[in-house]
């Protein structure tokens, strides 16, 4: 890789960098977000003030390598920096069922990335933690549904980072100024008009995951619009729009009109020449077979709620909702440690229950959830788009309350009416 | 003579594999063998190892980085890869094997006319 020719416009403290003035670890970090500048054709990097990793995820002794490499070269992070979810729950390793050797690998990712400085928050959820990024701030976040939630519901700017650079960019501070951290990349070129939703579609929870699913097939990676959502809409539900898109497509921002900080009007977000498309009930009914056929009244063998990871306010309604009836079959919630740490005693009210509490990792990325047989039932668009090619589970989508009876009831129940 | 953009430098020749449909390496690629093991991808079956792999774009998952590193750590890669267009997430997983294990798998984006021409089952070489 030569580092001595390039297009990008370096700043003096940039070479340096790359001259090893902070070390051989610093200066391979900074040779890889320096190359990817080039392939963006941006013209210079810029700074940022923190990042989210992705890179502490095992899925091979190639990751294991390069973290080593970075480290044995005396890296740390330049700017705070959060970590993803892994392979393992460190604080209840018992649902984990993996072979040893990859266990014990995971485990040395783990802990390089925690060397490097990172804060051990375990979680796909970062902007669940105090201090996440304001609007307009810079930022380096990997994890899809974290990238789209910092862009859109934060109006934070991040582009998709991913494996190896996003701990490039932590340990650098610098990222390529292109794509999403310009305003001239962050305009929609999609707008989705909801026309003729009933109030009671769009009060329902599980409208959410559903719009997120068709969004995300409509709009692959463009930046989309959406009008017509409800102004008071949580972030919960924008979380779980976002997470849905970034599965069943590469969607890394999304603007609600009148409901997300960067779109107050139409106007002010949508690219000229646009493409237009109108949603209707019939659409998203069609999403949501397409992402979930297991019907009403289905047998299922577990629930699992969570993903992306549980915020304070769905685990308190959780515990309310389990206190009246209580799960017959397995049912998981994964959360972050510190969405846990923060409800205290619910975290026992829940367990008293029988509910299974995941943390610092997911129970679609690493084998969690055993012996089930029949479907399982979600709350996550994001899970049912995984789960059965990762997991081979056929799936059923619901609200959290659907879930929580669901589970009561040994079988699928759901409110077909609100989709009428 | 293909007009084009060396993304990653190195040198490589072999057979063109090319795909009519893009690959996301990750879920789609087993590192262990070199096979295309995505369900419904056209090609699933045919073997990457040492071919020129020529494909439109990169798809999916950033995780792909890792899984390319993994297959040039393992020698299952393709011996060079030809795209339409730049993909960040490829290149980073070519940059990163390089450094860690010696092996340079070019990667260029050839015009769109250069493109075009190749047919699968050609002998392309890659020069930097």
């Amino acid at each position: 890789m030569n580092s001595g020719e390039t297009a990008v416009e370096l700043t003096a403290g940039d070479r340096a960098w790359l001259t090893g003035e902070h070390g051989e670890g610093a200066a391979l970090a900074m040779r890889l977000v320096v190359k990817m500048a080039e392939v963006a054709r941006a013209p210079r990097l810029r700074d940022i003030t923190q990042a989210h990793i992705d890179s502490c995820l095992y899925h091979g002794q190639a990751g294991l390598d390069f973290a080593e490499r970075l480290l044995g070269g005396g890296a740390t992070v330049a700017i705070p920096a959060t970590l993803n979810v892994s392979s393992l729950d460190l604080l209840h390793p018992e649902l984990v069922r993996l072979d040893d050797e990859t266990r014990e690998r995971a485990k040395r990712l783990m802990d390089t990335h925690v060397a490097f400085g990172c804060r051990p928050t375990w979680t796909c959820a970062p902007y669940q933690l105090p201090d996440r990024p304001g609007f307009g701030e810079h930022v380096a976040w990997a994890e899809s549904n974290a990238i789209v939630f910092a862009n859109s519901v934060l109006g934070a700017r991040t582009n998709r980072y991913g494996d190896f650079i996003d701990i490039c960019a932590a340990i650098t501070g610098r990222v390529p100024d292109s794509g999403l951290h310009t305003d001239e990349g962050r305009r929609a070129t999609l707008l989705l008009r909801l026309e003729g939703l009933s109030d009671e579609l769009l009060d329902a929870e599980v409208l959410y995951p559903v719009l997120g699913h068709l969004l995300g097939r409509l709009a692959g990676s463009q930046v989309a619009a959406i009008e017509w959502l409800p102004s008071d809409t949580s972030e919960d539900r924008l979380k779980a729009v976002g997470a849905a898109a970034a599965s069943s497509g590469s969607v890394a921002l999304f603007h609600a009109i009148g409901v997300t900080p960067e779109a107050p009007t139409g106007e002010s977000v949508i690219a000229d020449g646009a493409r237009e498309i109108v949603v209707t009930a019939a659409d998203l009914r069609a999403a949501r077979e397409e992402l979930a056929r297991v019907p009403g009244g289905a047998e299922i063998g577990a629930v699992s709620v969570g993903t992306p990871h549980a915020s304070e306010s769905e685990l308190r309604r959780l515990a309310a909702l389990v206190q009246d009836e209580r799960p017959r079959v397995p049912f998981y919630v994964n959360t972050g440690r510190g969405q846990l740490a923060a409800v205290g005693s619910v975290a026992d009210d829940l367990a008293d229950a029988g509910v299974r509490i995941v943390t610092d990792t997911c129970t679609y990325i690493t084998p969690v959830i055993g012996g089930v047989t029949g479907a399982v039932m979600t709350d996550s668009g994001k899970w049912a788009w995984y789960a059965p090619s990762n997991l081979g589970f056929n799936v059923a989508l619901g609200s959290l309350e659907e879930c929580v009876r669901s589970a009561a009831a040994g079988r699928v129940i759901r409110d077909e009416q609100v989709w009428a | 003579m293909i007009e084009g953009w060396m993304l990653v430098d190195g040198s490589a020749a072999g057979h063109a594999l090319v795909l009519e449909d893009p690959l996301s390496f990750w879920g789609g690629l087993d590192p262990s063998t070199g096979e295309i093991i995505e369900a419904g991808h056209p090609q699933r079956g045919e073997v990457v190892t040492g071919r020129i792999l020529v494909m439109p774009s990169g798809r999916g998952s950033s995780s792909s980085a890792t899984v390319l590193a993994e297959a040039i750590r393992a020698g299952t890669a393709p011996a060079g890869i030809v795209l339409g267009e730049p993909d960040d997430i490829i290149v980073i997983g070519a940059l990163v094997a390089a450094e860690l294990y010696g092996v340079a798998i070019p990667v260029f984006v050839a015009s769109p006319d250069g493109y075009a021409t190749i047919r699968d089952g050609d002998q392309v070489s890659l020069v930097p």
